[in-house]
């Protein structure tokens, strides 16, 4: 096989990277990957040293982000991995936002900061600017004022209020980030211009608000044609730290904001933590697809290939159960191995392929992916095109884990008979709501001591983890009365799993 | 178009903040980590960072997660041996969460301590904190000592920021004037000649041709000498000369009676390490010299100083002429300032408290810059207290303190500190 003759100049073949090289590379890629349609926000490639590189990592990975003791944490923890040799860096983020910001580190050869243009600026770009999940939780153009914003706003907080007084607070509301989420709620878009504006009047608002539900003066007449125990909230609210900023009753508007601002930032991430294999093994497969077709074009050098495939083939390395290296599924892996798998079924598909997926096989590649790009998560995804092929290529097999069992039962494998059943484990595996325990707000006693209820369903008859008591610490203190934890036992009664009390009002107390 | 842009150089070291929330937070973690490592170094070796761990679970971020029992049904990669029906053993020590899978192993990373590097500045910023040094004194005495770059002529190498250029051409200039010196002479000859042989033969005459063509060669022979050759390249030679600084001994005298308990001692240390620090600041070469005594005085090194324990009576005298013996012998003539530290319960034995102040006085005092003297004890000021006592109007390069604790310390060396760092 010869290569095609070459009509372009050959890209630059040196390890050492230049901001010239770098954009001739760009160039490229832009070209090829727009003529497979996908379609981006602007990009914007970043320099940034390791240093930055950690930091940013450390700040949940953006890149201006309010200052607090965790990031720090995670730093320390990072710069000893990294300095030990014991982990890479990452070796790119990328932020959501418009334009596209992707981060080259400076240590990076040119052809890592090729594959990382390829692999972010146009992987998980088009994916940011095309998925459901992404369109309607988050807002591209805003993020980054946002956070600039947000940071702002927690300085003002620190200097007003005390830095201890912030910390103390941010620790509580990272606590219930996980829970700050609306799942099933559409929410409503960020806008920084109208997040200013509204911020003044909502402080005044909501205090008034809260003021009038809390309302000490006893109204006696009234109160006696009331249904006694009327229910607070009529329904449940899933979204703990949206409930604490509207209700919590002791809460300074400021302290509301900064719920707010925790909650809001939660719900930034939470399309991302829903489509981890998709979003990864998407931009993997671009990377993959787009070099190849530079190399197939004659405008890559065989050294660049082989340094390129061979961290491609690193990253998407998926262990077996027993090996040392095991961490579960490597979603790179399973991400990529799904989406070639796809486009092996529309151009290639076999008889099974086509008894499987009778609405792709032998469709347009390009049409399909990017249906399957924008209308799922994960989660129905895999439900979706989690193919026998992949199965037999993972040699997958599921396990049933009952702690009522002595022994674990193996329920299905690569067979036959246990496709479907592995389909569907595996799309349980990565539905967020099954994988974080459900636990909603129940119940205000708004008559009586104020004390909250929040309820825990358990999935699976999966017990809450031994941080709960910690977090239900953490919930008091921003609630400011009593808490209690309730739960669904093995035969469907409620039982009071904990309760935590405060004593002192905490407007009293300062 | 791409929009590239560098970053590199702005906002470095954004992590500080939250670096720094995180020390802040830890504090008292920290502190006991550091006071383990004060324990175990050498009062000569304070000027480094420290490995700090902290128990992981003090620092964990708590979220609501499902702990492991209950049922969980997960997928794996690689099967080889299993057929579907089959039963497994449960795997132990994964504590009961065999199918919790990655989930074990990601909560199971947080047992381990949390390992981190405390930087020499912050490793002496929790030292002093201890200490209650003023601000001031502070950052003087974590200060690396100063040098001063100062010129030291040219060196043939060096790096290309450092070419000295006029010196570079003259040198390069002499090598061609000398190296094309007898060419030049002899081309000068032969013009001489070729202008001679013109007049009288012709242009045209074999003689002349055959001066034309050695003239060329001899321009080309010129020519080839390199216009500028890499020993020619001089560089200008920066040296970096430490402030002048010079030596000094410490004296540490310590009682290691029966009476003093580990406590005493480890107080006894940081006064030992302070000192030493402070010293540093100021001189380039420091000899320690330990002295521990009961009823007879040793001379020791530094580990079984602290480390060696003895019990029996005290009599401070025997400490204090070994340690005008030592000055007599090894550093007396000037050339060395002599620092003292003694610390003591001051609990001695009741006839020898006079003696040693006479020997303070007329013996130790008048070679030393300073000496200082700290009474560990909680309770009334012992008989060597209410002796040294007498001293303290007459001499000023005395100073003594009763302590409890570290925090305390400081205050025996406010007059050297005001002296030497003013």
């Amino acid at each position: 096989m010869s290569r095609p003759a070459q009509k372009r100049v050959t890209l630059p073949e040196t390890s050492e990277w230049s901001f010239e090289a770098i954009d001739q590379y760009h160039q490229e890629i832009a070209r090829v990957a727009g003529a497979f349609g996908l379609d981006t926000y602007p990009v914007q490639v970043e320099l940034i040293t390791s240093e930055q590189m950690m930091d940013a990592y450390a700040s949940v990975g953006m890149p201006v982000n309010y200052h607090h003791w965790s990031f720090g944490k995670h730093f320390l923890a990072t710069e000893k991995g990294y300095r030990r040799g014991q982990m890479g860096l990452a070796y790119e983020i990328v932020i959501n936002s418009n334009p596209c910001i992707a981060y080259l580190m400076e240590e990076n050869t040119l052809t890592m900061q090729a594959l990382v243009i390829a692999h972010a600026a146009y992987g998980h770009n088009s994916f940011f600017k095309g998925n459901y999940l992404f369109q309607t939780w988050t807002n591209a153009d805003a993020i980054i004022d946002y956070l600039l914003f947000a940071r702002n706003f927690i300085t003002q907080c620190e200097e007003r209020y005390g830095e201890e007084e912030v910390e103390l607070l941010l620790d509580s509301c990272h606590a219930l980030m996980n829970l700050g989420v609306d799942r099933y709620r559409r929410p409503q878009k960020l806008s920084l211009a109208k997040e200013k504006m509204r911020q003044q009047e909502r402080e005044e608002y909501l205090q008034s608000q809260i003021n009038e539900l809390w309302r000490t003066l006893p109204q006696m007449d009234i109160r006696q044609d009331r249904v006694p125990d009327r229910k607070f909230p009529l329904e449940p609210e899933e979204n703990l730290l949206y409930f604490i900023e509207k209700h919590a009753p002791l809460l300074e508007p400021w302290q509301r904001e900064v719920v707010r601002i925790v909650r809001k930032i939660a719900q930034y991430f939470f399309p991302q933590r829903q489509t981890q294999v998709m979003n990864e093994g998407w931009a993997t497969f671009w990377h993959y697809t787009i070099l190849n077709q530079l190399y197939d074009e004659g405008l890559l050098a065989d050294s660049f290939m082989l340094e390129f495939l061979q961290s491609h083939t690193n990253v998407v390395y998926q262990p077996a159960y027993n090996e040392r290296w095991y961490n579960g599924i490597n979603p790179y892996a399973l991400g990529f191995a799904m989406w070639r798998d796809i486009k092996r079924i529309c151009e290639q598909p076999t008889d099974e392929d086509v008894r499987w997926f009778p609405e792709i096989a032998g469709s347009n590649w390009l049409e399909t992916f990017d249906f399957a790009m924008r209308n799922f998560k994960d989660e129905s995804f895999i439900a979706q095109f989690l193919s026998p092929t992949v199965i037999r290529d993972f040699k997958l097999f599921a396990v049933l884990d009952d702690d009522r069992q002595d022994k674990l039962k193996v329920t299905a494998i690569h067979d036959d008979i246990g496709y479907r059943r592995i389909r569907e484990i595996m799309s349980e595996q990565y539905n967020l709501g099954s994988r974080e325990p459900n636990i909603q707000v129940w119940n205000v006693d708004l008559r009586g001591d104020r004390s909250i209820t929040l309820r825990y369903q358990p999935y699976q008859l999966r017990p809450l983890g031994d941080s709960a008591d910690q977090v239900m610490k953490h919930f008091a203190r921003l609630w400011g009365f009593t808490v209690r934890l309730e739960g669904f036992n093995e035969i469907g009664e409620i039982e009071l799993l904990q309760e935590t009390r405060i004593e002192k009002r905490r407007g009293a107390d300062h | 178009m791409v929009r590239i842009i560098d970053r590199r150089f702005d906002s470095k070291r954004k992590s500080a903040v939250n670096r720094q929330r995180f020390l802040r937070r830890f504090k008292k973690q920290i502190r006991r980590a550091v006071n383990d490592a004060i324990g175990e170094r050498s009062i000569r070796d304070l000027d480094n960072g420290e490995d700090v761990s902290i128990p992981a679970h003090d620092l964990s971020e708590p979220h609501f997660q499902h702990g492991s029992g209950g049922i969980w049904e997960q997928v794996f990669s690689g099967n080889d041996q299993f057929m579907s029906g089959d039963k497994i053993k449960r795997p132990s020590g994964g504590g009961g969460g065999g199918g919790g899978g990655g989930r074990a192993s990601n909560e199971g990373e947080g047992e381990d301590d949390f390992v981190f590097h405390l930087s020499r500045e912050e490793f002496l910023d929790i030292f002093f904190d201890d200490l209650a040094l003023p601000n001031l004194i502070r950052t003087q005495l974590a200060r690396i000592t100063d040098f001063k770059s100062q010129r030291a002529g040219f060196t043939s190498d060096g790096s290309p920021a450092n070419i000295n250029i006029v010196r570079s051409m003259r040198g390069a200039l002499g090598r061609r004037l000398a190296l094309g010196a007898p060419f030049q002479a002899r081309l000068r000859e032969l013009q001489k000649e070729l202008a001679e042989a013109v007049e009288s033969w012709g242009d045209e005459h074999e003689r002349v041709i055959a001066l034309r063509e050695e003239i060329t060669r001899l321009r080309t022979k010129i020519e080839a000498i390199p216009f500028i050759d890499s020993f020619d390249l001089r560089f200008n030679n920066r040296i970096r000369v430490p402030k002048p600084t010079t030596q000094a001994v410490m004296f540490c005298v310590m009682d290691v009676s029966g009476s003093m308990d580990e406590q005493k001692k480890a107080t006894a240390k940081r006064f030992f390490m302070l000192l030493y620090l402070f010293l540093t600041r100021s001189y380039e070469h420091i000899e320690v010299v330990f002295i521990r005594h009961h009823t007879i005085a040793k001379e020791v090194d530094e580990d079984e100083f602290f480390h060696s324990r003895e019990s029996g009576g005290t009599v401070v005298s025997s400490a204090l002429n070994l340690m005008h013996d030592i000055i007599a012998d090894r550093y007396a003539g000037g050339a060395w300032n002599i620092y003292g530290a003694q610390a003591s319960d001051g609990d001695n034995w009741d006839n020898d408290s006079p003696i040693c102040r006479e020997l303070l006085s007329t013996r130790i005092l008048p070679w030393c810059q300073y000496f200082a003297y700290i009474e560990i004890t909680p309770g009334e000021p012992q008989n060597l207290w209410r002796e040294y006592e007498k001293l303290l109007g007459s001499h000023a390069n005395f100073a003594m303190q009763n302590i409890e604790e570290p925090a305390q310390i400081y205050p025996v060396f406010r007059e050297l500190f005001k002296k030497s760092l003013a």
